[in-house]
């Protein structure tokens, strides 16, 4: 069983390292992308017995800084 | 789209009182709307008008030969060191918003403070941070019996102690990701670890530049028709109404407080750095100000009060980073890396063409009126219209009701456990090893302490030493606050607290020029924390007065409060000196084998408000050392006498943990090489007890080594300045070995040196 | 001795570079990113820094800037080229050294003064010191962890194109000397070549006794040596 975790900063919060790639695609020859945004991924290699709140509350409490970030979990069956 | 109607409820929400309210309806002879609000609600709070402590601070001397720019005139103040050189410098403080994100918080206060240091013209060359933290070690003397009651106090404290972690490790981290990239070594500081510091951590950055007499920029909007353009990163939502966040209590709810925490791009920076130095070695400029708390808001009222002018400014050609932002959102936002510049009429040519080259978003968003008024349209609709003089220096001025603390509790030596060589043999280990007294280079390893090629002395010597090479000068800075002496007796806390900067200096062979302060305080509005804050300020300015320091500036945070209460009172101190000459430069550590060790000043009595007494049995309790400032000025002034007679091999100023623990620190706070020592005292002296004699914090004392040749000299002539000294020892050998009334206690190097530089990078991995 | 800095957005030891090259010796230049060419210089230094903010990976994004195929092109005419910390990052990610330079071990940025030891005096900087000289450079970075496969290793190590190791005080390249978890204690390599120079170490802040080491002087000065004799040649 696996988990996928999707963490990416806030819509309105600012994101260097995105605005920083969208910058780099340009330079690149590529001036139609209108944004980049950087986050992370994480696989969770699961045995079974995790409740889905467990994980939640390892996402919401450490994967991700709920001041700044959301995240979006995947648990694969 | 609709705003809001102003009712109590939300004029309340904006932290004005109704009587706060009923001037603004006076400066306006009209009710505000909303933008207004929003605009006086940040202006008129503590971080931007020092309401509170305004008249307090009135009491620092701000004057002196070397002043070129006199506090609060400017964004930092700018001392003169000679040649036509001047530095500016500035502490400010980023509490709140580091204890909501650690890290950004931290990052962008340090980017906040280099900003102020560039808007002056200056180009930034080191920065210091002084931070507080909770504790990170189980504090409990060991030892204690610990009942089944207590288990959940025990899970509570635990889980306290990780949380300190994440804040401690978080803040290193921000500050280490900005500074670094940005180029600005980080080369000192001081840090500390307290329970009063639990859930409200403070984070104090300190940054000096070097600039030009000449160079001296100004933040004022000068010339009528003038352009004002903005430069620098897209607004966006970020900390909105960061300022006010700022002026409150923590609680529970501040977490969830902000729309958007601010998020710092330390290469913007360094873009917008470079970018504002080309353009202010050109003509163009008639006058320059960060967008720092309450971002434009505070920039464009602030320049047109100091121009005596107005402004006018249009919303809509601000560059924006999110779509539909409202006028009160832009005036409000705190987003980081920007700045306002006011350009002479005819170069608006100069501004574009820097920009372009480095990248950078700029507008020409608004003109330098002539009628007094801040003007802020929205796609050239009226959004709001105050006159800038009255909102930036009329906000209320407040004398808050103080109320003494009642004397603190007194140490009974009676209290303290059984005094016997094998006690204190294992109190200086864990002394060494408390993390407000271990090695920091877990932190300042993570620190680029060494570009821009200046570190002379880095950090973990009593005065960071930096070379400015533009100028050639020695540059020596410190800085200094212990919150337990001014958390027991405020004015005597704080008069220590320059004394120990002033003292730190002396050790590194300087002259203090300058101080910069951070006033770092409880909620004002509880008696007792304004009578902290009126004694605090008393003895900062009896310092500064006692050794011709002039207070520059600074910043004051106030609600340093968590719902246990309020933090120890902490006036971070900030200072400044110059070394004459590369060879008077004097690091802390043992130099040599063979040399003589000497106390400069008395053994000292009394164990109150020590870090033994608050380590070994964790009781804050009285009374402070005494401090006599002629004393302490004489003792520097025959330190830095004997180290310019090339008489002093090493000198290290006796603070926490006492002579002892300033032996021990001697021996090991060398990384190349570490020495021993062997010390002999004879007799307990006046104390009745061997771990008085050892760990006592009588002030006014340091420890110097000279050749043994010279040992003779130095204490004749200390004896002809009246200073008292004698010889304790000798540098040698692989162990500190003290003996003492017919005791030996002997410290292996290596066992002492584990103790105090690992100690935190062990908390830290547990 | 013309030398040119070459200055990314986010460097930021181009001034330390300018400063370090003209005490040595040189006659020293910028040379802004977006220039196309950087013809008439006998050396080129990378500089440290974060290049563009290094928000993709260091040196990722610098590798594509102007100036950089000027600089390649350079290098095959010969040229000498030196990357220091983000410059070497942004020598590997240009592929004019083999191999990468990921994060530190221990995941902290690390600055201090290390031991680094002389590998190999073949080449055009180091020329001025011998085989198993510990020099005393300081280092500042949070990605200098340098990788590369086992085939590149064998080259490297074969071709003795491995210039610095991390050693101890008393010259061990051991476990215990290495910052950062580099590959076989790995400070600086160097191009087939031998031409082209990347070192994580920064050779520029250790040329002032009064900052505490002058050993970062016998890169400088082996390289002006160099350059002195191919001239008269």
């Amino acid at each position: 069983m696996k988990a996928q975790v999707i963490v990416m900063p806030k819509r309105s919060v600012l994101d260097p390292q995105g605005a920083a790639v969208r910058e780099a695609i340009h330079h690149h020859g590529l001036p139609s992308v209108k944004a980049a945004r950087v986050g992370k991924f994480i696989e969770l290699e699961l045995d079974g017995t995790e409740t889905e709140a467990q994980i939640h509350e390892v996402c919401r409490d450490l994967l991700s800084n709920p001041v700044m970030e959301d995240y979006e979990l995947k648990v694969q069956k | 789209m609709t705003e809001p109607a102003i009712t109590p409820a939300l004029i309340a929400k904006h932290g004005l009182t109704p009587e706060e309210y009923e001037r603004v309806k006076t400066i306006l002879g009209r009710e505000p709307n909303f933008t207004e609000l929003g605009i006086f609600s940040v202006m008129w709070s503590e971080h931007c008008s020092y309401k509170n402590t305004r008249l307090q601070l009135k009491k620092f001397p701000t004057t002196g030969p070397s002043v070129l720019v006199k506090a609060g005139e400017e964004n930092a103040g700018v001392i003169d060191i000679g040649d036509g050189w001047a530095v500016a410098f500035k502490m400010e403080s980023h509490n709140h918003p580091s204890a909501v994100e650690p890290f950004q918080g931290a990052a962008t206060g340090v980017g906040g403070i280099i900003r102020d240091i560039f808007t002056m013209g200056a180009r930034p060359v080191f920065s210091l941070n002084s931070l507080r933290f909770g504790p990170i070690t189980e504090t409990l003397p060991i030892g204690g019996d610990e009942s089944p009651s207590d288990q959940s106090e025990i899970a509570n404290r635990q889980s306290a102690i990780r949380k300190n972690r994440r804040l401690f490790a978080g803040v290193v981290g921000g500050i280490s990701h900005y500074g670094n990239c940005i180029g600005v070594p980080t080369i000192g500081g001081e840090i500390y670890f307290d329970e009063s510091y639990n859930g409200n951590p403070l984070v104090n950055v300190f940054c000096l530049g070097v600039l030009r007499h000449e160079e001296i920029a100004r933040g004022a909007a000068h010339g009528i028709g003038n352009p004002v353009f903005y430069v620098g990163a897209e607004t966006g939502r970020d900390g909105l109404a960061g300022a006010a966040f700022a002026s409150r209590d923590l609680t529970e709810e501040s977490r969830e407080d902000r729309p958007a925490v601010q998020v710092g791009d330390p290469f913007r920076e360094k873009l917008l750095l470079e970018a504002c130095l080309e353009l202010l070695a050109t003509d163009a400029v008639a006058g320059i100000q960060d967008m720092g708390a309450a971002g434009l808001t505070c920039s464009t009222c602030e320049t047109a009060s100091r121009g005596g002018t107005g402004v006018e400014i249009d919303l809509a050609k601000v560059p924006k980073r999110e779509q539909g932002m409202t006028p009160y959102e832009i005036m409000l936002s705190e987003s980081q890396e920007r700045m306002l510049i006011i350009v002479k009429k005819g170069q608006e040519k100069v501004v574009q063409d820097i920009f372009e080259k480095w990248d950078l978003p700029y507008a020409e968003v608004g003109t330098v009126r002539d009628d007094g008024m801040m003007r802020v349209l929205m796609d050239r609709k009226l959004v709001a219209e105050i006159p800038a003089a009255k909102l930036a220096d009329e906000a209320p001025v407040y004398a808050r009701e103080a109320r003494a603390r009642p004397t603190a509790e007194q140490l009974d030596l009676a209290s303290l456990g059984e005094d016997s060589p094998q006690a204190s043999h294992a109190a200086l280990l864990q002394l060494l090893a408390h993390p407000s007294i271990a090695s920091k280079n877990w932190v300042w390893r993570q620190y680029d302490h060494m570009v821009r090629a200046g570190t002379c002395v880095p950090p973990g010597s009593d005065a960071a030493v930096f070379l400015i090479r533009e100028a050639g000068k020695f540059v020596a800075a410190t800085s200094d606050c212990n919150a337990l002496y001014c958390s027991l007796e405020p004015r005597n806390g704080a008069r220590i607290a320059i004394a120990e900067a002033a003292r730190n200096l002396a050790c590194s062979g300087a002259v203090p020029l300058a101080v910069t302060d951070n006033l770092n305080f409880g909620n004002p509005h509880h008696p007792e924390n304004f009578w902290q804050i009126t004694e605090c300020v008393d003895g900062l300015a009896e310092g500064c007065l006692a050794f011709n320091t002039p207070v520059t500036g600074g910043n004051v945070s106030l609600y340093n409060q968590s719902p246990a209460g309020a933090i120890d009172p902490t006036p971070t101190v900030g200072m400044v000196g110059l070394i004459e000459d590369e060879k008077h430069i004097t690091r802390s550590h043992f130099q040599h084998s063979g040399d003589a060790i000497i106390l400069l000043g008395e053994l000292g009595q009394n164990l109150g408000a020590s870090q033994f007494v608050a380590v070994m049995t964790g009781r804050k309790v009285g009374p402070v050392p005494q401090l006599d400032f002629a004393k302490e000025r004489a003792l520097h002034d025959a330190l830095r006498s004997l180290i310019k007679s090339g008489l002093v091999r090493s000198a290290h100023d006796c603070s926490e943990g006492g002579l002892a623990v300033a032996l021990a620190e001697s021996c090991i706070s060398n990384p190349e090489h570490r020495f021993g020592a062997t010390i002999s005292f004879g007799a307990l002296g006046n104390n009745t007890r061997l771990d008085e004699l050892l760990f006592n914090e009588a002030q006014s004392r340091i420890v110097i080594s000279t050749t043994a040749n010279n040992a003779s000299a130095v204490l004749a002539l200390l004896e002809w300045r009246g200073i008292p000294a004698r010889r304790l020892g000798t540098v040698g050998g692989d162990a500190l070995q003290i003996s003492v009334a017919g005791h030996d206690l002997t410290w292996p190097l290596a066992t002492l040196h584990d103790a105090w530089y690992e100690s935190i990078a062990r908390a830290m991995q547990s | 001795m013309k030398a040119a800095v070459i200055r990314f957005p986010g460097s930021n030891c181009d001034q330390d570079c300018h400063l370090a090259l003209r005490e040595t010796g040189f006659e020293a230049s910028y040379i802004w990113h977006k220039e196309t060419s950087v013809a008439g210089h006998d050396l080129i230094v990378l500089p440290g820094g974060f290049s563009y903010g290094d928000y993709l990976r260091a040196g990722a994004i610098a590798r594509f800037s102007p100036v950089m195929q000027a600089v390649k092109e350079a290098a095959a005419a010969g040229a000498l080229v030196l990357g220091i910390c983000n410059g070497f990052q942004i020598l590997c990610e240009a592929g004019l050294l083999p191999g990468a330079l990921i994060r530190n071990r221990d995941l902290h940025f690390l600055c201090e003064h290390r031991h680094v030891r002389v590998e190999d005096i073949a080449n055009p900087f180091l020329n001025a010191t011998w085989t198993g000289t510990l020099l005393r450079l300081p280092i500042a970075h949070g990605e200098g962890s340098y990788v590369a496969d086992a085939e590149t290793l064998r080259q490297l190590n074969v071709g003795g194109r491995i210039l610095l190791r991390y050693a101890d005080g008393l010259g061990a390249a051991n476990e215990a000397a290495n910052p950062n978890g580099a590959a076989e204690n790995i400070a600086g390599i160097c191009n087939a070549a031998r031409n082209v120079f990347g070192l994580m170490p920064h050779p520029e802040r250790a040329c002032d006794a009064r900052l505490g080491s002058t050993d970062g002087r016998v890169i400088f000065d082996s390289i002006r040596t160099v350059l002195r004799t191919r001239r008269a040649a």
